[in-house]
């Protein structure tokens, strides 16, 4: 028999859509509606059926293989633990907690994502706001070196450039937006204005504007272009941003992962605070993994830093740079890994990922990722949302209850932690 | 079965000062002593120690979604404030923000055990409550903020009362809170556009109500909806030099319909002459206004040194940005509120710091009836929660007191009415305002008190008096050290903490309300979140059982 269950919550990506309807029959997920392409193959490629363990590959059982997992981390003089960002809050507590116990360095995704906005947001500040804001009062829409088009491709219609909202009832027609990119994206196509910066210059016209918004003279100089974007066109979009009315910035991994990384995002932070002296105006990262803001909060309440983290002395210190996996692993600093719902292997750079695979690793992951392939132990868990229970952090902080809508199969992720948490010798 | 033994009890609630006697504990409360003896009883020798009820802190940031923006901005805060980990007891980090097991620690090392987040915009509910689930040894409860809510707004402004009371209640279980708060009522809605309100008369925008009214009609909900603790109120105004005057006003508007004014220090000031840009202390004028009424307070005393301000109070974090400078964030909150975080440091050379220290003392001296009064920092706005001994002290210790006042700058000194009140605070008054009025202020009746049923949370101290009378500390220059630190805290029954070590890790109780509700109310509710918030009203409240350790809290229906 099929049965439907609604208001479930994808957890792909930092939107956390709640407004997903799943049909599904025996145990398998049969038709997802509402979501977007990739919130489908979140759901649709999940094969919730039980699956073993593998220990180097080979099939084991449960007890087997956290037997080993548990020997792994016992016999590890300085193990890392890295991941995080799509388990639920709960696991990731737990994964927390573990690290304290084992002394571990303790990583999320942040650190190879938006880990300099959160340094950014430590030199600055950051005045923000929920999506529920922009949807209800934005009138001026700023995207920076981000492609929501393809990473959060929802995010135009629930809470920004579409969307109808209290104070802005005519949703696009209501708003302007500006896309700012090293190249035309799909999204940036359909904006009011699209400012194409040379690639890495990003600062020099973020610096730019800010002095235009501050009034400061500027001459124009003959020969000299600004990061690729004139200076008429900058004045341009000073005059737009401080005559809006309530103004919302969204930015991406084209400002943390290119030269100048948190520099670029302090200025951009800079200019959002500053312009508050015209009008009101927010900043809003956009955040990749479903609970990547969820493993920051944990981090930070239960650490006081919300990544790289050394847990090695006894207490938590804090260590961008350091205590950064890819950092970590290049130095062949860990002697061992615990990958919590996220792929490195795939992901990381190339001698961060020899490194990795050259030691002793346990994975947690639903799906035989390549990490999950060249592990000493996989932990086949059940996945957050959808046969799991737990909660997630949307992208501007907003909490949700995960839904799960499957009976569990599967051990979850915050149980196998439990359990490695009593088995463990601190 | 635990016998505390020969220990001298202060429990001012109970009319107890300074008796030696034996208190006996059994499933976690006090008991009568039993008859005949029992031998078995587990011995706690608290002879020469003072025994007082366990702190109630009823107005702290220590978990949450600002609290935690807080923790994440000034790494700068922890990197040398860090505890390390302790045999199954967590690590941590942080001096004004710390980490959660931290705080739960740092709490029961003082002799509190139960603490009320201060704060939290019902949408972000989930969050302080996970954090308060890892918050460890104390009893905890949320408070969320209404004062800017659209449907309140709405409601108010069709004056339908009714279905005003029905969302409070609603909106209480759905985010299993404590208590209603209203933070800058209307202000923080018209600082989404830009704007504030600076009288309890000015429109908030878009809505056509005013602060007033706001106020009045939360705190006649709270009211009839019996709710154990009135409403808790963050005034207009706050840190200006005109909030004295609003503050009389608006402890005129709650006087006959009840409320709370939190860390009032910040709201008593007047300008400290004709076009001066300064403030002083109007803390005699707030003082005589509050007396004539039956509302409490609590102090919101400034400690000089380190400090996190967070507050749901937006525009308030955006007046300090442009004031100091200082790394801001900010947070609108849809359909709720808001909320800011901003780094700030109390210099006792600072005009400013220092009307605000001397503003905080008067209100604790000038109010002659200790049972409406709460001690508070307003952690983290006004320094650390740890560092309320400190004002223990000032307050029981008129030559240190002075020794302090001394240090200031004369042009402070000179104009203000501290130096000139000698009063004293005895033991008793100070088991007062940080355990009796608090839990009687919450409606808290098993807290703050010592009698047979009390909840069995009981601090002992290292005796700390000398002079002959029992248990009045008030010329024992080491009080301050004394009530720093306990020797052994009892939390729910069980030892915790046993000559000065935690030996026990507990998790603590979450205090809730649920007072009744129609489900008449869900269409409009439905209409509202369609219209305002971007989460499915499916899935906004805590679900059943989403949250262990709870703790119903009855409301009298009035």
């Amino acid at each position: 028999m099929t049965e439907r269950t609604e208001h479930v919550t994808c957890t792909f990506c930092g939107c956390l859509c709640d407004d997903i309807t799943v049909e599904h029959e025996d145990g398998r997920i049969s038709s997802v509606s509402r979501a977007c392409p990739n919130g489908r193959a979140h759901f649709l490629d999940y094969a919730p059926a039980p699956r073993l363990p593998r220990i180097r590959g080979e099939e084991a059982s449960w007890e087997e293989a956290l037997a080993e997992a548990t020997r792994i981390l016992n016999a590890a003089r300085s193990p890392l633990l890295y991941g995080l960002s799509s388990a639920s809050t709960e696991a990731i507590r737990k994964a927390v907690s573990l690290a304290d116990r084992l002394g571990a360095f303790v990583d999320s995704t942040s650190s190879v994502c938006h880990g300099p906005t959160g340094l950014a947001m430590q030199a600055v500040g950051e005045p923000t706001c929920t999506l529920g804001e922009v949807r209800s009062r934005a009138d001026l829409l700023l995207f920076w070196g981000c492609n929501p088009a393809a990473s959060h491709p929802r995010h135009f219609a629930r809470y920004s450039t579409t969307a109808k909202g209290r104070f802005v009832p005519e949703g696009r027609k209501g708003r302007t937006v500006i896309f700012v990119d090293v190249r035309l994206t799909p999204g940036a196509r359909s904006a009011d204005l699209f400012l194409r910066v040379d690639p890495g210059c990003d600062f020099e016209v973020l610096t730019t504007l800010r002095a235009l918004v501050r009034e400061k003279p500027l001459r124009e100089q003959e020969g000299v272009c600004l990061g690729g974007v004139s200076l008429g066109v900058l004045r341009d979009v000073a005059t737009r941003l401080k005559s809006c009315r309530y103004g919302v910035a969204f930015m991406g991994m084209g400002l943390t992962m290119t030269r100048g990384r948190d520099v670029n995002v302090a200025e951009l932070f800079r200019l959002v605070a500053e312009l508050n002296t015209y009008t009101r105006f927010s900043v809003i990262p956009m955040r990749g993994h479903g609970n990547v803001t969820g493993a920051d909060q944990v981090l930070t309440w239960q650490s006081g830093f919300p990544f790289a983290v050394s847990y090695a002395r006894g207490y938590p210190r804090y260590g961008p740079g350091e205590f950064t996996a890819v950092d970590l692993l290049r130095r062949g600093d860990a002697d061992a890994a615990l990958i919590l719902a996220s792929d490195p292997a795939a992901h990381f750079p190339s001698r961060a990922a020899a490194r990795l695979a050259s030691i002793p690793t346990v994975v947690l992951d639903p799906e035989e990722s390549l990490t999950a392939r060249g592990a000493t132990v996989w932990l086949p868990t059940g996945k957050a949302g959808i046969d799991v229970p737990g909660s997630a952090y949307r992208m501007d902080g907003v909490p949700l209850r995960l839904r799960p809508f499957l009976a569990p199969r599967r051990p979850s992720d915050e149980e196998i932690l439990g359990r490695l948490l009593e088995e463990v010798t601190p | 079965m635990i016998r505390i033994r020969g220990g001298c009890i202060v429990d001012p609630a109970n009319g107890v000062d300074g008796e030696v006697r034996d208190l006996w504990i059994q499933g976690g409360r006090i008991v009568a002593p039993p008859s005949p003896p029992v031998s078995e009883a587990e011995v706690l020798d608290a002879e020469g120690m003072v025994v007082l009820p366990g702190g109630v802190d009823l107005h702290s940031h220590v978990a949450g979604g600002k609290e935690n923006m807080g923790r994440k901005l000034r790494p700068e805060d922890h990197r040398e404030h860090v505890r390390p980990r302790e045999g199954s007891l967590r690590s941590g980090s942080g001096f004004t923000v710390p980490s959660v097991f931290l705080s739960g620690y740092l709490y029961a090392e003082m002799g509190y055990t139960t603490v009320m987040e201060a704060a939290s915009a019902p949408l972000f509910a989930r969050h302080a409550q996970e954090e308060l689930e890892d918050l460890p040894m104390v009893d905890k409860g949320l408070f969320i903020t209404l004062g800017n809510n659209h449907f309140v707004l709405e409601c108010l402004a069709r004056g339908e009362e009714e279905l005003l009371r029905n969302y409070v209640a609603w909106l209480l279980r759905a985010t299993g809170a404590y208590a209603a708060k209203v933070v800058n009522p209307g202000g923080v809605e018209n600082w989404k556009w830009g704007r504030n309100v600076s009288s309890l008369d000015e429109e908030v925008l878009s809505f056509g109500v005013t602060p007033r009214k706001i106020l009045s009609g939360l705190a006649e909900s709270v009211r009839k909806l019996g709710l154990p603790h009135p409403l808790h109120v963050h005034g207009i105004n706050l840190g200006q030099a005109r909030s004295a005057g609003t503050t009389v006003d608006t402890v005129k508007t709650l006087d006959g319909l009840g409320g709370h004014l939190c860390h009032l220090q910040f709201l008593s000031y007047e300008e400290a002459g004709e076009g001066s840009s300064l403030f002083r202390s109007a803390a005699s004028r707030v003082a005589t206004a509050l007396e004539a009424t039956t509302l409490s307070l609590d102090v919101g005393q400034i400690v000089f040194g380190g400090a996190t301000t967070m507050t749901s109070d937006g525009p308030l974090e955006y007046a300090l940005h442009r004031l100091t400078g200082a790394k801001w964030i900010n947070d609108d909150v849809e359909g709720e509120g808001g909320g800011g975080v901003l780094p700030l440091s109390y210099d006792r050379r600072s005009r400013l710091s220092a009307e605000q220290w001397i503003t905080g003392l008067e209100l604790f001296l000038l109010l002659r009836d200790p049972w409406r009064l709460a001690l508070t920092t307003d952690h983290p706005n006004g320094g650390p929660f740890f560092c309320y001994p400190q004002i223990m002290r000032l307050l029981m210790d008129r030559s240190y007191r002075e020794e302090v006042i001394a240090t200031l700058p004369p042009k402070v000194r000179s104009g203000a009415l501290l130096p000139s009140l000698d009063r004293e605070y005895s033991l008793s008054e100070i088991a007062v305002i940080t355990r009796a009025a608090p839990a009687r202020i919450l409606g808290l009746r098993n807290k703050g008190h010592l009698g047979i049923g009390a909840d069995a949370d009981v601090a002992l101290y290292d005796r700390v008096f000398t002079d002959g009378t029992p248990c009045r500390c008030a010329k024992y220059p080491s009080c301050r050290r004394a009530l720093s630190r306990v020797r052994h805290l009892v939390k729910g029954g069980e030892v915790v903490i046993r000559d000065g070590k935690i030996v026990k890790e507990v998790s603590g109780r979450r205090l809730c309300v649920v007072p009744p509700f129609d489900e008449s109310l869900e269409p409009r509710l439905r209409k509202q979140f369609s219209e305002t918030y971007s989460v499915a009203f499916e899935n906004y409240a805590l679900e059943e059982g989403e949250f262990p350790h709870r703790e119903v809290v009855p409301c009298s229906k009035t």
